[in-house]
């Protein structure tokens, strides 16, 4: 991998000269000042709005007891089951389509080009209304449904009332919605490897699969860590889309985490318990931000 | 035999042709796919919206029978009983989601620029913890977030989901600033500097102007954060003036007797402004992404 750094790093020339000290080593006097003043709104966000927030959940889950009954209760291990599931199928899935879509925009056809723009449509929707849409499609008698009793002459299932089907909507809702933004990081990767590399392989005779795998692939492994990582973190968050495209159906079993928390808030009238539920993901989550971070510190000497 | 004779004369050409036919009719194919694939739940919404008893489902009709526009008039005149502060939501909606993209705007960019041009002396330990906090997912925070609103006298205040909306938008919005920050050469800063600029100036005649791609990014993904929030907006509002549009679908959602032609089409309106906003700026977001979300 380091090899092939020098060979980026001499792309645009701009990027990568050594980061120069500013005008100051030390602020003192005025421009500490300014410097304060310019970080204070955002350090008082981070302390009223996140900090705050995150100390209070720890206090609130603090006994011992919501674990011993969490870790009792089968709906909460359906729920870690799920989330596992939904989290590792889905970003996998998600972050190598978006890998390959991005190599199709790279064709230089102008219906390409403008397919780009319509491809950010699902992205630009709000969350509510293409999830709700794809929860009426796979309902019984929904759209998908009649579709393949009209052309097909089949009857299709009950989508959302057997396991698999309805963790399989919510994965490929959650596909469909976030493809389009990691497509478009990974293509902004692909344009910024310098031509000279494609033509090189080209007369080394290295078309297609070949190119793929001995040069797109070891380019852009870094850039696509990061965005799986980033991807998992914001994927064991999600909130809406297994709340509105499986809405938990069938009877809970396609709960995640994050749902879980917020039903026993709602329903059950049990807010430390639903923190409770959050806080055993965080085993998880830190080490992964952690591992993120490191990633994101090497950054100036990787695509 | 000339056939042949052609055919042996030239076929590294045609071989060349056709390959590139083959590859044309490829692209068409996956081009379709794609589309239908993009715009399949956009279709099903127009199905149910345009039809007159929104039951679609029930007669399982893949294409419009009888077209009506009427969900979208009883939708934009307020006509429909559930609809009838339409405007006034939507008038909450635009309030949280423009003060949403202005102050992440503002303070993520003053705080980039504290951050990455100040050299501020703990300015990577700063970020390091934002970026840990990051690691914390939105909705991890709902809870506790829900019971601090209450301390400091937010609930059902508008500016309650205006702050966990920022929060939302923030880590990401930074994320990109600093990365984008990096592509603007420290010689102008101290070029201005030279000429006696204070700190205050350099950010507001250089850096700002300079930043403008990544900022358009920044606003249009804090836009997009308070367009697809509802969580948020459903547990922190609660009296009827301050409700948003978001609120009533998401109960119009859950109430299954209701027509569905009206709520769909009040969704499919909900959506346009910030489609409209991303088609707006769209060249700057291939600028921001190129430069400023990858190279670094």
């Amino acid at each position: 991998m380091s090899s092939t750094q020098p060979v980026l790093a001499a792309g645009p020339g701009a990027l990568n000269r050594p980061w120069r000290p500013s005008w100051h080593r030390h602020l003192h006097g005025p421009e500490l000042a300014w410097a304060i003043a310019f970080i204070v709104p955002y350090a008082a966000v981070l302390v009223a709005f996140v900090i705050y927030p995150i100390a209070y959940g720890f206090w609130m889950a603090s006994s011992p007891s919501l674990y011993a009954q969490l870790f009792a209760s089968d709906e909460y291990w359906d729920a870690v089951v799920s989330t596992v599931l939904y989290v590792g199928i889905g970003v996998n899935t998600t972050m190598f389509l978006a890998l390959l879509l991005s190599g199709f925009f790279m064709r230089r056809r102008w219906w390409v080009k403008a397919m780009l723009v319509v491809s950010m449509l699902p992205w630009a929707l709000p969350a509510q209304t293409g999830f709700i849409s794809f929860h009426w499609m796979m309902v019984y008698w929904g759209f998908l449904n009649s579709v393949l009793e009209k052309l097909f002459g089949i009857y299709g299932p009950d989508w959302l009332s057997h396991y698999w089907l309805a963790l399989g909507a919510n994965i490929v809702a959650s596909t469909w919605k976030t493809m389009p933004f990691w497509t478009l990081i990974l293509l902004a990767g692909r344009m910024a490897i310098p031509r000279d590399l494609y033509e090189a392989a080209d007369i080394d005779g290295a078309t297609g699969v070949r190119r793929f795998a001995h040069l797109v692939v070891p380019l852009l492994a870094n850039l696509y860590l990061v965005c799986t990582l980033l991807s998992a973190i914001w994927m064991i968050g999600d909130f809406n889309t297994p709340n509105l495209v499986s809405g938990g159906a069938p009877v809970g079993s396609t709960e995640v985490l994050a749902t879980l928390g917020v039903e026993y808030l709602f329903d059950h009238g049990k807010p430390e318990l639903g923190v409770a539920v959050v806080m055993t993901a965080l085993p998880v989550l830190i080490p992964l931000g952690i591992f993120l971070i490191r990633r994101l510190h090497t950054r100036e000497v990787q695509l | 035999m000339s056939v042949a004779l052609a055919w042996g004369r030239t076929p590294r050409r045609l071989r060349h042709r056709l390959r590139r036919l083959v590859s044309d009719a490829g692209t068409v194919v996956l081009s379709v796919v794609l589309l239908i694939w993009w715009l399949l739940p956009v279709y099903n919404m127009m199905l149910i919206a345009l039809d007159p008893e929104g039951d679609t489902e029930f007669t399982g009709d893949i294409w419009p029978t009888a077209p009506t526009l009427e969900a979208f008039r009883g939708v934009l005149f307020q006509r429909y009983w559930y609809l009838q502060d339409f405007w006034h939501q939507l008038g909450n909606s635009f309030f949280i989601g423009i003060m949403t993209m202005a102050l992440t705007v503002l303070i993520g960019s003053v705080a980039s620029f504290a951050l990455g041009r100040m050299r501020l002396g703990k300015g990577g330990a700063i970020s390091t913890v934002a970026l840990l906090i990051y690691a914390v997912p939105a909705y991890f925070l709902v809870i506790p977030f829900y019971r601090l609103m209450h301390g400091y006298g937010l609930m059902d205040s508008l500016w309650a989901v205006i702050a966990a909306d920022v929060t939302l938008a923030i880590p990401y919005a930074l994320l990109i600033l600093q990365w984008y920050g990096r592509l603007i050469p420290m010689e102008l800063d101290e070029a201005a500097r030279v000429d006696g600029a204070t700190p205050g100036q350099v950010y507001l005649q250089i850096y700002l102007p300079l930043m403008a791609p990544a900022l358009a990014v920044v606003g249009t993904s804090a836009l997009l954060t308070a367009w697809n929030e509802y969580l948020y907006q459903f547990m922190l509002l609660s009296s009827p003036g301050n409700k948003t549009v978001a609120i009533t679908l998401a109960t119009f959602f859950e109430n299954e007797d209701t027509p569905w032609n009206y709520p769909v089409a009040a969704s499919l309106i909900y959506a346009l402004p910030p489609i409209a906003l991303f088609f707006a700026v769209r060249r700057f977001i291939a600028a921001g992404l190129t430069l400023g979300g990858v190279k670094g």
